[in-house]
């Protein structure tokens, strides 16, 4: 009972306390911009002082629109302000302390706090120091690279003193880089060889910026550096961070490749099993994803505040509108033309060409442009060298994570095992009782549906408009048959390495030679395996 | 030599080649006796739109003969039009001389604005006419044979075939695009002046166009029957039907084959050349697969293996394209889209072959 009432007396009075200091604050904050408005200099100059005293998150704000030339005092009520230029000399105006919405004034209802030189660079300096032993890590990340490039002894004093009280080992390196650079370029000759050892295995552009300078000439071709042994040093760890540089490129290029591949195995997959496991040519194929990408846009038009929701919704959605456009396309047209491939491509032309123009129709001929939610834009920095945008990886897994739902979709269940038999033998299946007709439909909305689901992830990459499908289709096709047709892991296989030759060949032959000659590549492949890279064996091969 | 061009014509194939010659020395004949005003003479514009029908009825044609005749839906057969017309373009280009916009008398404008200084090898010689006739055949051809001869040698058959005859067409036409291959990339070749020292606006050139186009339309359909009806042309057929069993019987199939292929590269070569003077450009798009696309339903609709069916569906198709992206624009890709899906599922054997089969159950 007794420890109850202490309990609570305890936290009763460190709720006080808590209150007390955040009044304690806004009070120095509200003495420290009155100080701001009076016009001398000095008292100014004891403002800003003042501002980086109190730590408080407003602070920083402040400071940042002072140095900017955005703080200002609203004439009528004698209040600081905070004001961003909006079109003909009109100001959005927020109170500096609350940044509370005031609404729209005029330049001239507004008067600027003017800073000199010497108050700015002090301001700047402050900016810095908070910024240095701000909250949150990233701030402080970003503010101690900020330093990197342009670093004084007032800065260099800063983040001396931050280093032994830093929690966070991100920012705890880039503090030591700091300080290990400044050796390198100002330390004696030992304390500069000792840094460029320790230095040459950190990924910092910084780094390699600096150790450059040290290798190279002036217009008389002498060299800046004139001590041979930090030059030769300096050389070699050049090297190292160039091969590393080399090595990040590479693994560059094989993400690209691969979330390039990602594409091909979407946009294939579902032609692997239309043209694949049922045999049928669907020139219509292109235009399914098409209908997808557009399912994502209408949603988008539906929920213009939830990005990130109506893109997680058109998965389903995409699936289930080119799923069942694919089985009125199968029990329309091509149920009627099984065993006769060449007309089946012929008819589905006239659909693909139908859909075409439909959605022209429907969305005018120009590209609509779909959003992208926050956690899908921005890039995974690595390093000062290697950074991989999401969107990419995001697809990379996404097509994982579609192909395995579909292979167990085909191994494990009913359907699966139905579509396996019809494809390997279509008369004894159906003497098994299977029935034939339903499972064909069915197939064919399978493929179709993740040709929409293609489509929503195409929407993300480029651009949703009636010639998307076109885009594509070529392409998946050279994936289907340089794959091995009727073989699922072969569409994977070809379209990541497709995709992983392409990105290596365009840096020596440009993006469009770099699709001819492999084009060319697969046309001849077809000579020599005209059954692909992974042939279907036993009878089903035969047909 | 009579016997081997005007034998064996049933009544479909014998009217058409009357009526082909009556408008290939009618049409020209009309128009100079009559004057302007009159009804029977034809304008520039029209005699430019037939003629290009003309030559639309000839790549047509030689489609057929490997698609009717010998099975190979060909997906790629515009790039061998398109390659004769590059050819005549080239050779239409270098007529321009120093009459171009920067004047240069070697090098075409598009290669004085990407800064080159003399005139790639490729493009050397065509500036004489002969050597441009025989390319026009030459170039197609030599296509035709390189790819064709690795697949079938390969025995690449069906909708494989189909899909790599697209790609190749596909590839060509990102190629024709890049300004480094040295075609006038994605703006092609245009603005031409002259032909064989003649003004290419002038009436007696377009005359002569539409009666040279007439005349090559007319030759190759003998020439195609003949060919068709030919022991040549029945192992062709065979092939087509059965192509196991013409192995079997101890036939080279791909050499067959091969040979027909060529042959019909080599027609729609001429046909892209005939093409490129009467509508006065040649650019990239002639490669696009939509194209290849809708000679092969020209060849659907009219009816395939009959050789007159791919005449008659060229010419229909196209002139119901002139009317109706003129009347209704947006309603041209509706139709063309319902003719594939209607025409493949209630027409398997064309007009010509629905016409067929009316005119047999009345005579039965």
């Amino acid at each position: 009972m007794l420890q109850c009432v202490s309990y609570v007396l305890l936290g009763l009075s460190l709720l006080f306390i808590s209150q007390a200091e955040a009044s304690d604050s806004a009070a120095s904050l509200q003495a420290s911009l009155a100080l701001l408005k009076q016009s001398s200099m000095t008292a100014r100059k004891q403002a800003i002082t003042q501002l980086g005293e109190g730590h408080q998150p407003r602070s920083l704000v402040i400071l940042h629109a002072l140095l900017v030339g955005q703080l200002f005092i609203l004439k009528s009520t004698d209040t600081m302000v905070l004001a961003e230029a909006q079109a003909e000399q009109a100001f959005t105006v927020y109170a500096a302390e609350s940044n509370k919405d005031l609404g729209k004034f005029l330049a001239a209802e507004l008067s600027k706090i003017n800073l000199t030189n010497a108050l700015r660079s002090q301001v700047r300096q402050l900016i810095a120091e908070l910024e240095i032993n701000a909250e949150q890590p990233a701030t402080r990340l970003a503010a101690v690279k900020k330093c990197a490039e342009s670093v004084d002894d007032h800065l260099l004093s800063i983040i001396k003193a931050r280093l032994p009280i830093e929690t966070d080992a991100q920012v705890k390196q880039a503090i030591q880089q700091v300080l290990l650079l400044q050796d390198m370029t100002q330390g004696a000759k030992s304390e500069r060889i000792a840094a460029m050892k320790v230095l040459k295995n950190q990924d910092s552009l910084a780094v390699v910026n600096q150790l450059k300078t040290f290798v190279e000439k002036d217009s008389e071709g002498q060299f800046l550096e004139t001590d041979a042994d930090i030059r030769h040093v300096a050389e070699a760890a050049l090297t190292t961070i160039t091969q590393r540089m080399h090595w990040y490129a590479g693994i560059e290029t094989v993400f690209f490749g691969l979330s390039l591949g990602a594409v091909l195995v979407l946009s294939a997959i579902g032609l692997a099993i239309t043209f694949g496991v049922m045999g049928v040519i669907n020139m219509a194929h292109g235009e399914l994803m098409m209908l997808g990408a557009y399912t994502t846009y209408v949603l988008q038009q539906l929920l213009p505040n939830h990005v990130g929701l109506s893109l997680l919704l058109a998965i389903p959605a995409a699936f289930l509108l080119s799923a069942v456009v694919g089985m009125l396309i199968e029990r329309g047209i091509i149920r009627f033309l099984y065993g006769r491939p060449l007309e089946t491509l012929l008819a589905t032309f006239g659909v693909s060409l139908l859909l075409q123009q439909l959605v022209r129709t429907l969305f005018s001929p120009l590209n609509k442009s779909v959003a992208t939610p926050q956690w899908l834009s921005g890039s995974w920095q690595v390093n000062d060298f290697l950074s991989l945008t999401w969107n990419r990886f995001y697809i990379f897994v996404f097509c994982l994570v579609v192909f395995v739902a579909l292979m167990q979709l085909l191994k494990r269940t009913r359907l699966g095992l139905e579509v396996r038999a019809v494809a390997q033998n279509r008369t004894m299946a159906k003497a098994m009782g299977i029935p034939t007709a339903q499972v064909d439909a069915l197939t064919f909305g399978l493929g179709s549906g993740i040709a929409g689901v293609a489509g929503v992830a195409l929407s993300q990459i480029t651009n949703v408009g009636p010639n998307l499908g076109q885009a594509y289709i070529v392409d998946s096709f050279m994936v289907v048959v340089f794959g091995g047709v009727g073989n699922l892991l072969g569409t994977l296989v070809a379209g990541f390495s497709l995709g992983i030759a392409n990105k290596f060949l365009e840096p020596f032959a440009g993006a469009v030679l770099a699709k001819i000659l492999l084009l060319i590549f697969i046309i001849l492949f077809i000579q020599k395996h005209p059954r692909g890279l992974f042939p279907q064996k036993g009878r089903a091969a035969d047909s | 030599m009579k016997h081997f061009l005007f034998a064996h014509h049933d009544n479909f194939s014998r009217t058409l080649v009357i009526a082909l010659a009556t408008l290939t020395i009618g049409i020209p004949l009309l128009t100079l006796l009559t004057p302007a005003e009159s009804v029977f003479h034809c304008s520039a514009y029209t005699l430019s739109l037939l003629g290009k029908y003309l030559t639309f009825a000839l790549v047509s044609l030689s489609l057929d003969l490997v698609w009717g005749y010998c099975g190979i839906l060909a997906l790629g057969h515009g790039a061998f039009f398109a390659l004769g017309g590059y050819v005549m373009g080239m050779y239409l280009m270098r007529q321009i001389g120093s009459r171009g916009v920067y004047g240069n008398p070697e090098l075409p404008d598009f290669m004085v604005f990407l800064n080159w200084q003399e005139l790639p090898w490729y493009w050397l010689g065509v500036n004489h006419f002969g050597v441009m006739l025989l390319l026009v055949g030459l170039v197609p051809g030599l296509l035709a044979l390189v790819f064709g001869g690795l697949a079938f040698r390969s025995r690449v058959t069906g909708v494989y075939l189909s899909i790599i005859t697209q790609a190749l067409t596909y590839a060509l036409l990102l190629a024709f695009f890049r300004n480094e291959m040295g075609f006038g990339g994605n703006n092609g070749l245009t603005d031409f002046k002259e032909i064989l020292g003649f003004n290419c606006q002038s009436e007696a050139v377009r005359l002569g166009l539409f009666f040279l186009s007439g005349l090559a339309l007319l030759g190759s359909y003998l020439l195609c029957h003949a060919v068709v009806q030919s022991k040549l042309g029945r192992v062709v057929m065979a092939i087509r039907d059965q192509e196991a069993r013409v192995r079997f019987l101890g036939y080279r199939v791909e050499l067959y084959k091969l040979w027909i292929f060529v042959f019909a590269a080599i027609l729609a070569g001429i046909a892209g050349a005939l093409y490129v003077p009467q509508v006065g450009i040649i650019n990239p798009s002639e490669f696009s697969p939509l194209n290849s696309l809708e000679i092969v339903i020209w060849v659907a609709i009219g009816g395939r293996g009959t050789l007159y069916g791919a005449i008659i569906g060229a010419m229909l198709v196209n002139y119901g394209k002139t009317v109706l992206t003129g009347l209704l624009p947006e309603a041209w890709l509706y139709i063309l889209g319902s003719l594939f899906v209607l025409v493949t599922l209630l027409l398997p054997q064309g007009l010509v072959g629905w016409l067929r089969s009316y005119t047999k159950e009345r005579s039965v």
